[in-house]
């Protein structure tokens, strides 16, 4: 879905690291314990194979002299420090990895809340950059993914070297000179773990977009399955889908085949060290009778030897997790660095005296680098209080225009003004009080319809409510009843109608309708309109639609173009002169002509 | 291991909320699914892993003649011992270097099995897919069918890939150690069972706990992205109510409890470890605690062949066995920790097969239809004759049973329904006494509230939903008696919903007849008005359109989607809102295009906007499944009923 690879590189992996690190905040105290614990867990952990050694050359010295009196007390001795160990062990290991489950589930919730407050400041044009699908995604799936990560660092990246190097400890205060098969059999495996994964990380890194690229062909197929049917066109789909998934198996398979060489590997490399442990152990123990090295302690080897090797597996595995998470690491990171491009001003005036508009030749566009403005040389003027009605085919830019209003979007060019004020001045919060948007996309939110309501007032008393409702006649329904995500179970008109309600209870100085009584009757259409021109006289109107006759009665009409301002008038002017408007106006109306 | 973590994860997923537990027998299934097409390489690795588990039990074998021969050496000498000592250590290399050699072949192998065997899976539940009814996905959420792709065959990848060999080879060395375990004394061994016992008692209640926290998470995860998904879909509202703050609060609360619930699930699987582990060295010191009393109470050690001494020779033979059996328990331990390591990975993969088998088990779309659609030479006097060649008439091909003729009807588009009843499920109908006759040449319009059933009508013409009750006849011919794909293939249909398709523009006007040339996709968009906005496109028709046209209009999609019926050329059209996004003007424009190109065609036309309507030849307002009135644009007005309240806007549609 996140089709908009956006600034790919803008941001590096240590800076990327550094905006990370600010939201551990009260989790550094278990991400600091865990790999504590984890340090102590992995010292006890060498420790028990060693005075097992011990307690196993005891035993070895009594059978030889078989005097069995002092077997339980040297059992109970050694298997008392043993237990000992193992239950600090057990403890360490409970607390590592609770604090570690705290520590990166906290970071995660951290995350998750910086950003989301972060994307709550952004402007529109900061998320038209990034896309809503991609906020979703890097809220979600790259939070997980540096989550797992972060839970891997402090765990095992703290184990894995620690265990390597107290076991090469441990292992030379035993005997040096068997320690030494270690110095040869590590670097045999870390070479050729680098190897490996340096080779296959590539490989992986390109299979992942066409496996994603698969995936969303499915989806494609999902919600295209009655296309795909009508046109039968299920062979064709399957075709493609073999071939796509055929060509992801292969890449998998190549790079599958390279990752699987870890095993074997590693496999060769604890043999290796075990025959050279066995050889020069026994060769040693023999000759220097004990003297030198102990049997039993041929065992501790072992253990060592094992123990080193899996800490440089999972050292390999973790740098494949870290380098995976790095991508969304640096996704994360844009999102929190990034700067909301619209924000108060210092200073800001926060009380707007009426509902005056103006625009002086105003150019926008959306991005940048665009080449056309999608509004240019806009100059219009509107006194407080009037109706203004706009009309355009669509994509002539009309939301655009009415967008600037609020400050939903900044002009690149010209000032709009409020009150006679530049719309930058205002803080935004009074700026948007002041200035009610019924959008195009009438958006409720799943809770009651109460509290939707209160989306427009938060004090509002049930009786402002059922006020604001009949102003906008949709006054049938319960305050308690319950509005599913989107508004789902109410009709088209009747959530324009709630939409205009909640505006309402705003009670804006600038009340804009964009194109927000389309599924409205004809007649509820004008009764709202009646009620506006009843109870809110003084606000400013500016009514976007498709229907003329739900702006046939606006002090001005405004036509608009591609991008650009065609006329403005009454409709007595238009009608005579404006072709545009001649044509909407007669074709929307010959019904009225038939029946005279 | 790092393959398990490098995938990346499914966008579709996580979205299914509380995910069932798998059904029995899904593992056996699995398997045989498994074995049947890899059945060969699946016998050498089950070879390869049987060796390597035994190779590294056998170090401990090694290591206990080791030490007799060094206990000998030490009191002979090195030189005494030396044949005896390179016998070992040649045989070990031998041994080992057959270990090392069968797991370099069966990790290859598995890697190679997994991703065959994944891609099996992957284009079978696709190919599945395809044949499923439209009823399937009209019942089923995109998300829940998405996450079979992605989660459950991501799940299944790391049980076939790693817990079912790391299973099976554990098992292996399990079972050998029990055995060796068994001939050197059967007190300890008891002791091991007990060991096991409670280990096993821990992983059930550590791991049930893991697994009920990690069903809870995915469970408040899902509620989080729906909220945030509902979120940023307002933000215009949020921003222009000044909501932020509000919407904030109500993250940080949902936010809140999938920490609470991650934590806990995480916490959970991250101690097993420890506690696994550890039980071990308990269970350790145990068998050497127990041992010491045995020897200390003079308890002849019992072993498969029956009481043994506790002294040979005046040597305390028992505590030898106690020394080679301590390793061992240590060993057996770990191996009982590997498996209970892959527990998480294991349920997991289990419910993942079992919802992969749900969709493979799914019903699909039946077909009894015989009649065929077939290219045919027209003679003057109206005889058909069948070809090969394109002549630009169609017919259809009826064969007929009792006598094995066969009949040939020209393709007009001449579509009749009688009395239909519907229901998309039966206790609910939502036609009722559906008649209507649409002739060639005929622009049939239906108008009515949403869920009057407008959209059902052509479903049922299409057949993605067969009748209840009733007949439907295409140029005469009961459409139960057409073969599905041949019915289609004569029906151009536009929906509301474009659905286009990730390729080029021109693929996705191509999609409509695979074997139109550039020339004629080209005009086809010209007809839908298409050509103009395609030709300011930054690559013209060679632009790539991705994620269902994202970076094209609603209305722009519409045009194009009409491009795409057009190139298709067929002789009944169905245009289901399909220019609900286009501004009226854009409109009448592609209108005067499609009525050029339908010209002696049928056409069905569903729209919202009057003005989409008013040319049609009959108009049908529908209401509650019931066609209440019918006629054309100038009768309905004048007839002064439901279409005119509509059309005078004294009466709100939706």
């Amino acid at each position: 879905m996140d089709n908009v690879k956006i600034n790919k590189e803008t941001i590096g992996f240590i800076p990327a690291v550094k905006t990370l690190s600010k939201s551990v905040r009260e989790y550094k105290k278990p991400s600091l314990l865990a790999p504590l614990f984890v340090a102590l867990e992995v010292v006890m952990e060498c420790l028990i194979p060693f005075i097992m050694t011990l307690l196993l050359d005891k035993i070895k010295t009594i059978s030889e002299s078989g005097n069995t009196e002092f077997l339980i007390q040297v059992i109970l001795k050694y298997g008392g420090v043993l237990l000992l160990l193992a239950f600090v062990s057990l403890a360490c290991g409970v607390a590592a990895g609770k604090y570690c489950a705290t520590a990166s589930s906290g970071f995660a919730k951290n995350l998750r809340k910086d950003m989301f407050k972060r994307i709550q400041g952004f402007s529109f044009s900061n998320i038209d950059k990034f896309s809503t699908s991609s906020l979703v995604t890097r809220l979600t799936t790259d939070v997980t993914n540096v989550e797992m990560s972060y839970m891997m660092i402090v765990r095992t990246a703290i184990r894995a070297p620690f265990m390597l190097i107290f076991s090469l400890i441990m292992s030379f205060v035993i005997n040096a000179r068997m320690a030494l098969i270690f110095l040869c059999t590590v670097p045999i495996l870390a070479i050729g773990l680098t190897i490996i994964t340096s080779k296959a990380m590539p490989l992986f890194q390109k299979i992942f977009p066409k496996y994603d690229a698969l995936n969303e062909s499915v989806q494609e197929n999902i919600h295209g399955m009655r296309v795909v049917k009508s046109y039968v066109r299920e062979d064709f789909e399957k075709e493609k889908f073999h071939k796509a998934s055929d060509e992801v198996k292969k890449n998998f398979i190549k790079a599958e085949k390279l990752v699987a060489m870890n095993g074997p590997l590693m496999n060769f490399c604890i043999y290796t060290g075990l025959i050279l442990i066995y050889i020069i152990g026994s060769m040693l123990i023999i000759n220097y009778q004990e003297k030198v090295l102990k049997l039993a302690e041929l065992q501790s080897f072992m253990s060592y030897s094992f123990q080193m090797l899996m800490s440089l597996m999972m050292l390999s595995m973790i740098m494949v997790m870290i380098i995976i998470s790095i991508a969304s690491a640096k996704r994360i990171a844009e999102v929190i660095n990034e700067e909301s491009s619209i924000v108060s001003p210092d200073n800001a005036i926060t009380e707007i005296n009426d509902g005056s508009i103006e625009f002086n030749n105003v150019c926008f566009k959306y991005s940048k680098t665009a080449e056309k403005y999608v509004l240019s040389d806009i100059n219009l003027k509107i006194n407080s209080g009037e109706i203004i009605g706009i009309l355009g085919a669509t994509g002539s830019s009309k939301t655009t225009l009415v967008n600037l209003i609020p400050r939903l979007y900044d002009a690149d060019e010209g000032e709009v003004k409020v009150a006679g004020i530049n719309v930058k001045e205002y803080d935004l919060t009074s700026l948007r009080n002041a200035v009610a948007v019924v959008l195009q996309k009438n958006q409720l939110f799943s809770g009651t319809l109460r509290e939707n309501m209160q989306w427009g007032d938060k004090n509002a008393s049930d009786d402002e409510i059922r006020h604001a409702l009949s102003l906008a006649q949709i006054d049938s329904f319960e305050l308690d009843k319950y509005v599913e995500q989107g508004g789902a179970n109410f009709s088209g008109g009747q959530k324009q109608r709630l939409c205009i309600a909640r505006a309402l209870l705003k009670k804006p100085k600038i009340l804009i309708l964009d194109d927000s009584t389309s599924a409205v009757d004809t007649k509820t259409d004008a009764l709202i309109r009646k009620s506006f021109r009843e109870y809110i006289p003084k606000t400013t109107k500016i009514i976007i639609a498709q229907r003329v006759a739900s702006i046939q009665d606006a002090d001005k009409i405004v036509i608009m173009d591609n991008g650009k301002i065609t006329a403005i008038g009454t409709h007595e002017d238009l009608v005579q002169n404006n072709k545009i408007y001649q044509e909407l106006y007669y074709s929307q109306n010959k019904a009225g002509d038939q029946n005279g | 291991m790092a393959r398990g973590m490098a995938m990346p994860r499914g966008k579709g997923g996580m979205k299914g909320g509380p995910r069932p537990k798998a059904k029995k027998g899904t593992m056996k299934r699995l398997l045989k699914f498994l074995f049947k097409t890899n059945g060969k390489l699946l016998s050498i690795v089950l070879v390869c892993l049987i060796i390597s588990a035994i190779v590294s039990v056998s170090s401990s074998i090694f290591l206990e003649n080791l030490i007799v021969q060094i206990g000998r050496g030490l009191n002979l000498g090195l030189d005494a011992v030396w044949n005896n000592l390179l016998t070992i250590f040649i045989s070990m290399g031998c041994v080992y270097f057959a270990g090392i050699l069968c797991s370099f072949i069966y990790t290859r192998l598995m890697a190679y099995i997994t991703q065959k065997f994944l891609h099996e899976v992957r284009t079978d539940i696709f190919n599945k897919m395809q044949s499923l009814p439209i009823k399937f996905f009209d019942t089923h959420k995109t998300g829940d069918i998405m996450s079979t792709f992605t989660n459950d065959t991501d799940a299944l990848r790391q049980l076939v890939s790693q817990s079912i060999p790391q299973l099976f080879s554990v098992s292996i060395s399990i079972v050998t150690l029990l055995i060796i375990m068994f001939t050197s004394s059967i007190w300890l061994s008891l002791l091991i069972f007990v060991g096991v016992f409670v280990m096993f008692s821990v992983t059930k209640m550590v791991g049930g706990n893991s697994a009920k926290y990690f069903i809870r998470q995915q469970q408040s995860l899902a509620l989080e992205e729906g909220y945030i998904e509902e979120i940023m879909h307002g933000q215009k509202v949020v921003k222009a109510f000044c909501h932020e703050d509000e919407t904030i609060n109500g993250f940080n609360d949902k936010n809140e409890q999938l920490f609470h619930d991650a934590e806990k699930a995480h916490a959970f699987a991250n101690i097993l470890g420890p506690i696994m582990n550890n039980l071990g060295n308990i269970l350790y010191v145990l068998i050497a605690f127990v041992g010491g009393l045995l020897v200390f109470f003079k308890i002849p050690n019992l072993t498969v062949t029956g009481f043994q001494p506790l002294y040979i020779d005046g040597q305390l033979t028992f505590l030898a066995t106690i020394m080679a059996f301590l390793p061992r328990s240590k060993q057996f331990a770990g191996n009982v920790n590997q498996i209970s390591q892959q527990i998480n990975s294991i349920i997991m993969g289990l419910a993942g097969a079992s919802r992969l088998f749900d969709l493979m088990d799914q019903e699909p779309e039946t077909d009894e239809g015989y009649v065929t659609l077939v290219r045919c030479n027209i003679a003057d006097d109206g005889t058909i004759t069948e070809t090969e060649e394109r002549t630009g008439h169609w017919a259809w091909k009826h064969p007929h049973k009792a006598d094995g003729s066969i009949t040939y009807t020209e393709l007009k588009g001449d579509i009749q329904m009688f009395d239909v009843d519907f229901g998309y499920v039966p206790e609910k109908i939502v036609l009722h006494n559906v008649s209507l006759y649409a002739h060639p040449g005929q622009k049939i319009a239906f108008v009515g509230a949403t869920g009057a059933g407008k959209t059902t009508i052509t479903n049922l013409i299409n057949r993605f939903y067969d009748i209840a009750d009733g007949k439907i006849r295409y140029d005469g011919i009961n459409i139960n008696k057409i073969k599905k794909s041949d019915l289609r293939r004569s029906l151009g249909i536009v929906l509301q919903d474009t659905n286009l398709f990730t390729g080029t523009v021109m693929e996705n006007i191509r999609y409509g007849r695979l074997s139109a040339t550039d020339e004629e996709c080209i005009e086809a968009a010209k007809l839908a008005y298409a050509d103009d906005f395609i030709s300011r496109l930054p690559n013209g028709y060679n632009t790539m359109l991705t994620a269902d046209g994202g970076n094209l209009s609603q209305g722009q999609r519409q045009l194009l989607s009409i491009a795409r019926a057009a190139v298709k050329d067929a002789p009944v059209m169905i245009l289901d809102e399909a220019t609900s996004s286009i501004d009226t003007r854009t409109e009448s424009l592609v209108q005067k295009g499609t009525d050029r190109l339908m010209q002696g065609r049928t056409v069905f036309v569903i729209a919202h906007r009057l003005s989409t309507v008013q040319n049609s030849d009959v108009i049908m307002v529908l209401d509650n499944g019931h066609i209440i009135e019918r006629g054309s644009h100038k009768e309905l007005i004048e007839k002064r009923g439901k279409y005119y309240q509509l059309y005078t806007g004294a009466f709100e549609l939706e």
